[in-house]
């Protein structure tokens, strides 16, 4: 629905204090419409700075972000514009949530979009269902939930909004291994059927595996990598030279090659893994 | 050994909430041990962790830490000096402008001499890999440096019991091991007691105990080994078990081993 172009995007905090930052140096990259990206990157490599780019949350020190080829950054009304399109959940839930209840919080987005009433109650229990809040907690405040009921309450308030492109800042994180799956295959099902473009930064190597079609790797605020799964995952070695690593089932099938068992193709997921074993005649 | 924390049939309701939260816990941590605790998102994994040092206190029932009682207020500067808690959103522990200061912040209020402070902040900085940060705004760091700050401020009081609640959430792959191996490590050499709540199946597999949440009870408690051999408990409770087990409980093998080398050479000799 909406494609994403990244040229030579330069972000400096602090600058011209000792605490200059340049946390992300000259990133070009296009995300055409329609594709699932996953983010990788170990602490501090600057994902969430770029990110926050590009739904002009930050302005850059240099560069420029273009959402169907127009920059985001000329003016006051496309800076303000590109929020409807471009759908942003925080790394830190709180940073999102400040409504007094769980309903208007997640009727927020909606809300600034001019939406009606009831299209705006409709959106809001079908995010609702997309994350799992049950309805009972509507009327409460966002402050008394936990810390995974938070999560899902932020993810909702964006869902809502049914962003041509959905950006999430580790949305498992804190996450429950079941809710972690249904909100990822909710994900997916969201843009099949919307066609919608999908960035999900992550630490979680297995979900980046299952998921995407493409991965970013950051290092230092440049990129390492960016290449399919099956290419990312084949460059062990590299990937934990730079704080990351690889799907369990990798390791797992690293483990058992040496032992002797000659599975085939590459495997960085559950299902690859047990179809090469079965291949193999163990099962 | 002695427990350090007892849990005597815990009932606990938030004031305003109808519902029962924690629904009679019973619950002994022994001293030195690792235990992990999962379970699903609003389970009450949160709720038991503030009942351990004062920040909650049961509707009914009892906490120890040791002989003291969490309800005994005058008690209540020596059971945070004994259990020392890493919380799950790292920004609201935030409590100085400078790194060294936040983390110097808990040895501080416990009285600790300042050569000795300035010793444990360094140590503890260099532990989680942000001593160059030292002297940076721990609210303009990145999420993952936040969480490895807050972890040093714990460790830098060097309580008896750490406490951590989903410490390693926003870390990197290296990072989380890189926790994990230090707090095993404080355990076994330091006779450290750790509590650590987790998401992550593969953090718990070096614990001594797990102990599974649901709703308010505990529904399991165990070695890892037997509590992440119940594939189908595990499944019911929207938790996971770790791939190796997941393997080996597809394939019909016993499930005895959870690191992938182990794991190999079970289906190495069941293939031969
Ligand atoms: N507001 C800020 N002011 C100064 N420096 C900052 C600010 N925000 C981030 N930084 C620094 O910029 C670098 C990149 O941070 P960023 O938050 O983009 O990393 P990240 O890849 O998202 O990390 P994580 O996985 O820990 O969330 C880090 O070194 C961080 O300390
Ligand atoms: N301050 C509060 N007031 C009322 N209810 C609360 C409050 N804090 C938490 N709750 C409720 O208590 C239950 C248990 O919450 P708790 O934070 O202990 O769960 P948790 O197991 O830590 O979950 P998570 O994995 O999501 O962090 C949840 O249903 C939550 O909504
Ligand atoms: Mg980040
Ligand atoms: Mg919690």
């Amino acid at each position: 629905m909406s494609d994403l172009r990244v040229e030579a995007l330069t972000h400096v905090y602090s600058a011209g204090t000792p605490f200059e930052k340049t946390a992300i140096q000259d990133i070009s990259l296009q995300i055409p419409s329609g594709q699932f990206v996953g983010l990788l990157g170990h602490t501090g490599s600057g994902k969430s700075t770029f990110i926050q780019h590009l739904n002009a949350l930050l302005k850059p020190t240099s560069g420029k972000v273009l959402v169907d080829g127009e920059d985001i950054n000329q003016d006051k009304k496309t800076r303000r514009a590109v929020k409807n399109k471009v759908g942003l959940v925080f790394q830190y839930p709180e940073y999102q949530l400040f409504e007094e209840t769980v309903f208007a919080d997640i009727a927020f987005g909606p809300k600034n979009m001019g939406l009606g009433k009831e299209e705006i109650e409709q959106r809001v229990r079908e995010a609702a269902h997309f994350v799992g809040v049950e309805e009972e907690l509507f009327q409460r405040s966002p402050l008394e939930l936990s810390g995974g009921q938070k999560r899902r309450v932020a993810i909702a308030g964006v869902i809502a909004m049914r962003p041509g492109i959905l950006i999430l800042d580790e949305p498992t994180a804190g996450l429950d291994p079941a809710g972690c799956r249904q909100i990822l295959d909710n994900i997916c099902t969201y843009r099949r059927e919307s066609g919608a473009t999908v960035i999900i930064v992550s630490h979680n190597m297995d979900d980046a595996a299952r998921l995407t079609e493409r991965l970013i790797v950051f290092n230092h605020g440049t990129v390492a990598m960016d290449g399919s799964p099956e290419q990312v995952f084949s460059r062990p070695e590299e990937l934990i030279k730079i704080g990351l690593s690889v799907p369990q089932a990798t390791s797992l099938a690293m483990a058992l090659r040496e032992k002797g068992i000659p599975l085939q193709g590459s495997i960085y997921t559950h299902a690859q893994l047990m179809a090469a074993l079965k291949e193999v005649g163990v099962c | 050994m002695e427990p350090i924390i007892r849990f005597e049939n815990v009932h606990f309701s938030y004031p305003e909430g109808e519902r029962e939260i924690l629904c009679g816990i019973n619950l002994e941590i022994t001293e030195g041990s690792f235990v992990a605790v999962l379970g699903h998102n609003g389970s009450g994994k949160s709720t038991l962790f503030k009942h351990m040092n004062a920040i909650l206190l049961p509707t009914s029932g009892k906490v120890w830490v040791r002989d003291m009682d969490t309800a005994d207020e005058d008690k209540l500067l020596d059971i945070r000096r004994t259990v020392g808690m890493v919380f799950q959103n790292p920004d609201n522990q935030i409590v100085a402008n400078v790194v060294e200061d936040d983390v110097a912040f808990a040895p501080e209020n416990l009285g600790v001499p300042s050569e000795e402070i300035r010793q444990r902040v360094d140590a503890a900085l260099k532990q989680v890999g942000m001593y160059e940060f030292r002297m940076h705004a721990p609210h303009l760091l990145s999420g993952g440096q936040k969480q490895r700050v807050a972890i040093a401020g714990v460790l830098a009081m060097q309580p008896k019991v750490l406490a951590l609640d989903e410490p390693t959430a926003m870390l990197d792959p290296q990072g989380r091991k890189e926790v994990i191996d230090t707090v095993t490590r404080l355990c076994r050499e330091k006779g450290m007691t750790v509590v650590l709540i987790t998401h992550h199946m593969e953090e718990c597999i070096g614990a001594d105990r797990l102990v599974v949440m649901s709703n308010g009870s505990i529904v399991a408690d165990g070695t890892p080994l037997e509590v992440f051999s119940q594939v189908e408990l595990m499944e019911r409770e929207g938790l996971d078990v770790p791939e190796t087990t997941r393997v080996l409980h597809e394939l019909g093998l016993p499930k005895t081993a959870m690191d992938p080398e182990s794991c190999a050479a079970i289906i190495a000799g069941a293939k031969s």
